[in-house]
């Protein structure tokens, strides 16, 4: 289906990441959220606060994160698409009500604009040192989608991916900011909401009495009813059955977690969301995400100024890692080269699957701005020789 | 002329007493018979001052006891 | 019963789920005792119960809501508030109770409690006080009394206790009220008031855990503690309810003690925004291909 035009800012704009996040939501047809105010985030609910009423809807600044995450569940429950925006202190407080929304397959998206940590850190300077939370932070297995933007065209665009992907595979997904791209500002075009595809709820397709609020189908995915359809579902943040019920059993946790799994790894294809450049015969490639993408694209052309044969690998969807694609390049250069804002996160995932068949060489960085041209250029060269 | 009756669902009993304790007519007690669980559930002992007013079925925890009133025009002399 | 023309049923079983009974309540725990009271004071209204919604947290308690015929959420610990007021303002036409424990709703989301009766959510909070964390195995709570024993307070407990009915009404609910679970009748009358209320309406229950309170502090059965209940209640309506607090031994004041008219949140929300709020009816399909002004 396609947006609903009355919610959908269609034209040019000239606002910043944040700003367009909150736009991307409106689109995808989240008219409510809730939240606690944290830089450098918050810019997303000022817009949202004042957006979401024009259109029937609401933010709601609740008391705390832990709250916010979990009001946002009880408007999912309640029928609505929602989220809730955070930065990572207030992220690190959501991770009981990520697993939360994990086994009881709720859709939503959790934004989370990376700033420096850990702690209080760097209120107002970036990072990117929640990559690994996003994908473990909640205790017990789980698998989590993760999108990282590196424009405020992206944090528009990649938000209404957020809730398609959310919505197409009832999870939460984690939209992986940071403070450069959230602050920044550039053109930003917002389509015809004709032009915008939304996937819409997987709703009961079996009346009261037949239906089961678990039970999943061939893609795995269960179909959702909410409060007052009479449907009297049972949500449990305990094991379940199909039901919803609670099943405190080795089989009713295995078939529960490896379904939950399944879903997400079947779709390993059609979640490898990358942008690449001249990868094809590349002695190195560049692996990055979100804003040090663009510090990386200035390394590579520097590289390539010198002669050098170098790729750009630019993850859009981080998590699930898009492994196969990492094993088939890996035999086919002498390199791959991450630079993050991090002290090397993501590398890890890069190593684990270029299984040794290249070098891979970490460009950590503790954070508080990006990195320099130079010191990725350098880790290039060290990688063409 | 009882006005009512109770129904227990002996299975779910587990034995606390209240409905015994409670009893504005002190129409009911423990028995010595147990139910699968173990328990001792309520039976009736005057089943004639029984007025159907569920004070019992309030106090159950166990959703395991309830009184009714028999219809008015029609009382019937047997307890359930 | 030999010759029955009329039906022999307990309405309660109508609020049931009949395949999750029995409950995994303790004998004597007064939590089912609530229920009833609950069931029927809900019976009683003109209320929709396909659009009646049931919120709790973790413990004891917090099991009542899988055991209600209703749309049921089991949340995290103590979250069940902030579950509840998100349900109720993403969809207002749903009657939204939170049922839940002591440790559940006064420590550990007691933050949540206080915010809500300032927000004045349109909620029904249903706390049962057994002054004890009962599902983790008899720990001390913010609402144990006096020098009581617990697995934690191994020489007798040295917090002072919270009264609840004294925090919420300071932060601000419509309605505030106390019983114990041997008041059932009381309890359906007062809960059927505040079903028909709006804004945060709060009630709480002290019920028996003989499993670990009585036992462990030497009271007897779940029996001696609704005797006890029955002795040591004083009501007083409408009292202050700094008078409310709780003491080992002492009388228990019961009753409804605020009663008073407030905003909602969402009323007042629209009374504020006014002009700024826009209706936002539900369009078909057609309706959203078509489009009509994408330039707007």
């Amino acid at each position: 289906m396609h947006a609903d035009q009355r919610c959908v800012l269609t034209g040019t704009h000239f606002i910043n990441g944040d700003a367009a996040c909150c736009e991307g939501a409106l689109s995808a047809g989240a008219r409510f959220a809730a939240g606690y105010p944290i830089t450098p985030s918050t810019e997303i609910v000022e817009r949202f606060s004042a957006r979401a009423p024009q259109v029937g809807g609401l933010f709601i600044q609740m008391e705390d994160e832990l709250a916010s995450s979990i009001a946002l569940q009880g408007m999912v429950w309640a029928g609505q698409k929602s989220f809730t925006v955070t930065s990572g202190p207030g992220y690190s407080l959501m991770m009981e009500h990520i697993g939360y929304a994990a086994i009881t397959e709720t859709p939503c998206v959790f934004v989370d604009v990376q700033r420096g940590g850990p702690s209080t850190g760097l209120p107002t300077l970036p990072a990117q040192g929640d990559m690994m939370q996003a994908r473990w932070g909640s205790h017990g297995d789980y698998l989590t989608i993760a999108l990282t933007p590196n424009s405020p065209q992206e944090c528009y665009s990649l938000t209404i991916k957020a809730f398609n992907l959310a919505e197409q595979f009832r999870v939460p997904v984690m939209f992986m900011m940071d403070e450069c791209v959230g602050h920044m500002t550039e053109k930003v075009v917002i389509p015809k909401a004709e032009e915008i595809e939304i996937y819409p709820r997987r709703l009961a397709s079996k009346p009261p009495g037949e239906f089961n609020l678990f039970e999943a189908g061939e893609d795995l995915v269960p179909e959702m009813a909410h409060a007052g359809e009479g449907y009297k579902v049972y949500v449990t943040g305990l094991t379940h059955d199909k039901r919803g019920y609670p099943v405190l059993n080795p089989k009713a946790q295995h078939e529960l977690v490896t379904r939950q799994f399944e879903k997400i790894r079947r779709a390993a294809d059609e979640l490898t969301i990358v942008e690449t450049e001249e990868i094809e015969g590349a002695d190195v490639v560049v692996v990055s995400y979100g804003i040090t993408s663009r510090v990386a694209q200035r390394a590579i052309q520097m590289a390539r100024d010198k002669g050098l044969k170098v790729g750009k690998l630019r993850l859009i969807c981080v998590w699930p890692f898009p492994e196969k694609l990492i094993r088939e390049l890996a035999p086919k250069v002498k390199a791959l080269v991450m630079p993050e804002l991090n002290m090397g996160q993501m590398v890890l995932e890069l190593e684990r699957c270029a299984g040794g068949k290249c070098q891979v060489i970490s460009v950590p960085h503790a954070g508080g701005t990006v990195h320099k041209p130079a010191d990725i250029l350098a880790a290039i060269e060290r990688g063409a020789r | 002329m009882p006005k009512g009756s109770v129904a227990i669902t002996t299975e779910r009993c587990k034995g606390c007493g209240f409905c015994v304790e409670f009893c504005p007519t002190h129409g009911l007690e423990l028995s010595s018979a147990f139910n699968a669980k173990g328990y001792h559930p309520p039976h009736m002992i005057s089943a004639e001052k029984c007025s159907g007013c569920n004070l019992c079925g309030m106090y159950c925890p166990d959703f395991a006891i309830f009184g009714y009133k028999y219809p008015a025009n029609k009382a019937k002399g047997e307890a359930a | 019963m030999s010759t029955t023309d009329f039906v022999v049923h307990n309405p309660v079983e109508d609020l049931l789920r009949q395949d999750r009974v029995p409950t995994i309540w303790c004998p004597g725990c007064g939590i089912g005792t609530t229920v009833n009271s609950f069931a029927h004071a809900l019976l009683g209204q003109d209320i929709d119960l396909s659009k009646t919604a049931i919120v709790s947290g973790i413990g004891c308690s917090g099991r009542v809501s899988g055991y209600m015929n209703l749309d049921s959420f089991h949340t995290t610990h103590g979250r069940a508030i902030p579950f509840a007021t998100g349900l109720k303002l993403a969809n207002p036409e749903l009657t939204v109770i939170v049922y839940s424990g002591d440790g559940d709703l006064t420590s550990i989301g007691g933050n949540h409690l206080i915010h809500a009766a300032r927000r004045n959510i349109d909620l029904m909070v249903v706390c049962v006080n057994n002054m004890i964390y009962a599902m983790t195995g008899g720990q001390a709570a913010a609402t144990t009394p006096g020098s009581s024993m617990s697995t934690t307070t191994p020489y007798g407990a040295f917090e002072p206790e919270l009264n609840m009915p004294q925090l919420v009404d300071a932060a601000g609910a419509c309605f505030v009220a106390r019983w114990t679970s041997f008041h059932v009748m009381q309890l359906e009358r007062t809960m059927a008031k505040a079903l028909k209320k709006k804004g945060l309406r709060f009630i709480e229950i002290l019920s028996p855990c003989p499993t670990y309170f009585q036992r462990k502090n030497n009271l007897g059965d779940a029996l001696t503690a609704m005797v006890d209940y029955k002795k040591r209640s004083k009501i007083k309506h409408g009292c202050h309810t700094w008078e409310t607090a709780l003491e080992p031994g002492g009388d228990i004041i019961v009753g409804e003690f605020v009663d008073r008219e407030r905003e909602d949140y969402l009323t007042r929300m629209r009374r504020q925004l006014g002009s700024h709020y826009s209706e936002f009816p539900e369009q078909t399909e057609e309706e959203i291909s078509e489009g009509a002004c994408s330039e707007c």
